[in-house]
């Protein structure tokens, strides 16, 4: 019979399996930020034991760091010495650190792309759970805890059972103002926040090898968002063309050498998962999240959900709960409403493409006066290329200033917070009651939908917007 | 870590759907850089109004002084969200040792038998139960036999977990410390896989 992409390369990692539990599974790469290695790093000094393959180690600072003024001392005492400790414990143990002010740091899930470290066939943890986004390269990628970091320190291993398979396919051709980031928030919308747990997700169908490496990466991303392990998408010309030239891409004869393992590496005809979703890529419509987790979605035209549509008491509390947090009524309608925020970044849409995308729709127009911006990029090569295209200019003319690289609103941890109460149209990846700060009020859409917001102050159809 | 064997507590009933970890720990906490004192931030937005801790939100369980006890029971999805392990720190910091739910996010869980925290995953039926008891109800869990039990009914059901996690779980130790006995064997491996 044959194997899907993911049995493929899950096979090929495989050291043990222990008996009546888990595979001992290793590690090709393994990416670290700050916040969740220091007790790794001490764990491991603890048991006087040393780092087993540090040079398959890349770490970089990106959640807990500002977006404004990072040639200064971070300002935070606790997030400046969170920070130190990272350059400490790298130095220490001699891992490759892209800290604060070095041209290759960045959001880790942005750089490991950028930089040509996340390559097709290989196994990728970080202690983050976005690290979903590098399956995008045909590679088998998740979300670690810190224990398990200390794991990969020890021994360039962890401890996976191994996880059922779906395929996702979606056929067909996008309507004019959908993008990769709708496709996922429609996915989740159908199949809930918790879906896919207890599953791998193939990502497949003619709309998906349509799609570019960036749109591709959104995809990935949010795979977790739906309970997956990780999310995965076969390389193909498209991959081979966006890593070709990378700095740790493979070069000259190792790279035909890898180009042709990397051939290798798709779900066979005859492949068996354990389930199958087919969606057919017309009938999704930009999308919109109106509840507090990233499966209470809908189409921007579409109204919230009624309680009648609800039986169970625990999920209409849950529903009411969520509705009061947002501020928002059973039955209603989103569009026009006034939004006092704009986030523009994230691991998920913070990449060159998506500035692009930003940049085509406010050109020669202003922001709404009314509306505050974080505009972030991904990594400091993404901010460099933001430059080199001339975009910088276009928003600020439309009187927009960009920050420096980092997870920034994403999450609530650095400076940048959406206050209480005050709604953000955000292309970050979760809408959790106080994730972009306490009180705030996340809904999540695509960068085109985003900057529609941008442009009117209220929540809008971008696709009245195109011609 | 902690082993565990058996347990018989009260228990504290958290009637919420899809508590992710955001919940569990908001991200401004996770600055510290040790594994310790999280127990106090656990919940921390919904148990005090505006982050003040002299202002305690009364309609938050953990505020219920009638609830107490080692077993967390939450409500199907819990832990989902971001892989943050500080979430099963604060929780075993508080004082769980077993959380019941009808359904775990992967990382959660995973996290939580890296800590000694026992995730439990039990039947929509047999959270329905668990949640119908009164404050002074309590709960045994037996993980030799994998059996949870309802004490005032004698309700019980039993519930999966791997071999190998058991056994970690019954004994108090942990994969780093398997993991770090197989270095040879991992070595050979690379032997293969680098070429
Ligand atoms: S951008 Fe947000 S989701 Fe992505 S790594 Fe940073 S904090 Fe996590």
């Amino acid at each position: 019979m044959g194997k899907t992409i993911f049995d493929k390369i899950w096979d090929k990692h495989v050291v043990k399996i222990i008996e009546g539990g888990p595979s001992v599974l290793y590690i090709d790469k393994h990416l670290i930020h700050e916040v969740t290695s220091p007790q790794a790093f001490s764990g491991i000094e603890k048991r006087g034991a040393k780092l087993f393959r540090p040079k398959q180690i890349v770490a970089t600072a990106d959640h807990n760091v500002p977006t404004i003024n990072q040639h200064l001392p971070i300002s935070d005492q606790l997030s400046k010495f969170q920070v130190d400790t990272l350059i400490e414990n790298c130095k220490k143990h001699g891992v490759e650190l892209y800290g604060l002010g070095h041209p290759n740091q960045g959001i880790v899930h942005v750089i490991g792309p950028e930089l040509g470290i996340t390559q097709p066939g290989m196994t990728i943890v970080c202690g983050d759970s976005h690290t979903s986004t590098h399956g995008a390269f045909g590679s088998i990628a998740f979300g670690i805890g810190t224990s398990e970091v200390e794991m990969v320190f020890a021994s360039q291993c962890v401890m996976q059972t191994k996880p059922k398979v779906m395929r996702i396919n979606i056929e067909g051709s996008l309507q004019n103002g959908v993008v990769s980031k709708d496709i996922i928030l429609y996915i989740i919308a159908k199949i809930s926040a918790s879906g896919a747990t207890g599953y791998f997700v193939e990502y497949a169908g003619s709309a998906i090898r349509a799609l570019s490496m960036e749109a591709r990466m959104t995809i990935c991303n949010m795979s977790i968002e739906m309970g997956a392990r990780g999310g995965i998408i076969a390389p193909d010309e498209t991959t081979y063309a966006y890593m070709k030239g990378r700095p740790f891409a493979p070069q000259g004869e190792n790279w035909n050498k890898k180009l042709t393992d990397w051939k290798e590496l798709y779900s066979d005809a005859d492949a068996k998962f354990d389930f199958e979703i087919n969606i057919n890529a017309s009938d999704i419509d930009p999308m919109i999240t109106y509840g507090t987790n990233p499966g209470m979605g809908l189409s921007v035209t579409g109204k919230v959900p009624t309680m009648d549509s609800i039986s169970d008491p625990t999920e209409k509390q849950n529903f009411e709960k969520a509705l009061a947090y947002m501020g928002l009524e059973a039955g209603q309608s989103l569009l026009g409403m006034p939004v006092q925020n704009v986030f523009i970044g994230s691991c998920t849409n913070s990449r060159i493409e998506d500035f692009r995308l930003v940049a085509n729709i406010i050109k020669g127009k202003q922001k709404n006066p009314s509306v505050k911006t974080l505009i972030v990029p991904g990594s400091q090569a993404v901010a460099k290329q933001i430059k080199a295209e001339g975009l910088d200019k276009v928003f600020t003319e439309a009187g927009i200033e960009i920050r420096q690289a980092g997870c920034s609103a994403c999450l609530g941890m650095n400076e940048d917070k959406i206050p209480a109460g005050e709604y953000c149209i955000s292309t970050s990846n979760r809408n959790f009651e106080g994730r972009q700060g306490a009180g705030a009020r996340t809904m999540l859409v695509s960068p085109l939908t985003a900057a529609a917001a941008l442009l009117t102050g209220k929540i809008t159809d971008i696709r009245t917007m195109l011609n | 870590m902690q082993s565990l064997q058996k347990i018989k507590s009260r228990f504290i009933p958290l009637r919420i759907e899809n508590v992710d970890t955001d919940q569990i720990i908001p991200a401004r906490f996770l600055k510290a850089t040790t594994k310790e004192g999280f127990g106090k931030n656990l919940f921390r937005d919904w148990r005090y109004e505006n982050d003040d801790e002299t202002k305690p939100k009364a309609d938050f369980v953990l505020n219920q002084k009638q609830f107490s006890g080692e077993i967390l029971v939450a409500a199907k999805n819990f832990g989902c969200g971001s892989s943050r392990e500080h979430a099963a720190w604060s929780i075993q910091d508080y004082g769980f040792k077993v959380v019941v739910s009808s359904f775990f996010a992967d990382i959660f869980k995973n996290n939580a038998l890296n800590n000694g925290v026992l995730p439990v995953t039990v039947s929509d039926a047999f959270l329905q139960a668990i949640f119908a008891e009164g404050a002074d109800a309590t709960l045994s869990i037996d993980l030799e036999k994998q059996i949870i039990t309802i004490d005032s009914t004698g309700a019980s059901e039993s519930f999966e977990i791997n071999a190998y996690k058991k056994t970690c779980m019954l004994n108090g130790y942990d994969d780093i410390d398997y993991l770090l006995s197989m270095k040879e064997e991992i070595e050979q491996f690379e032997l293969n896989h680098n070429k």
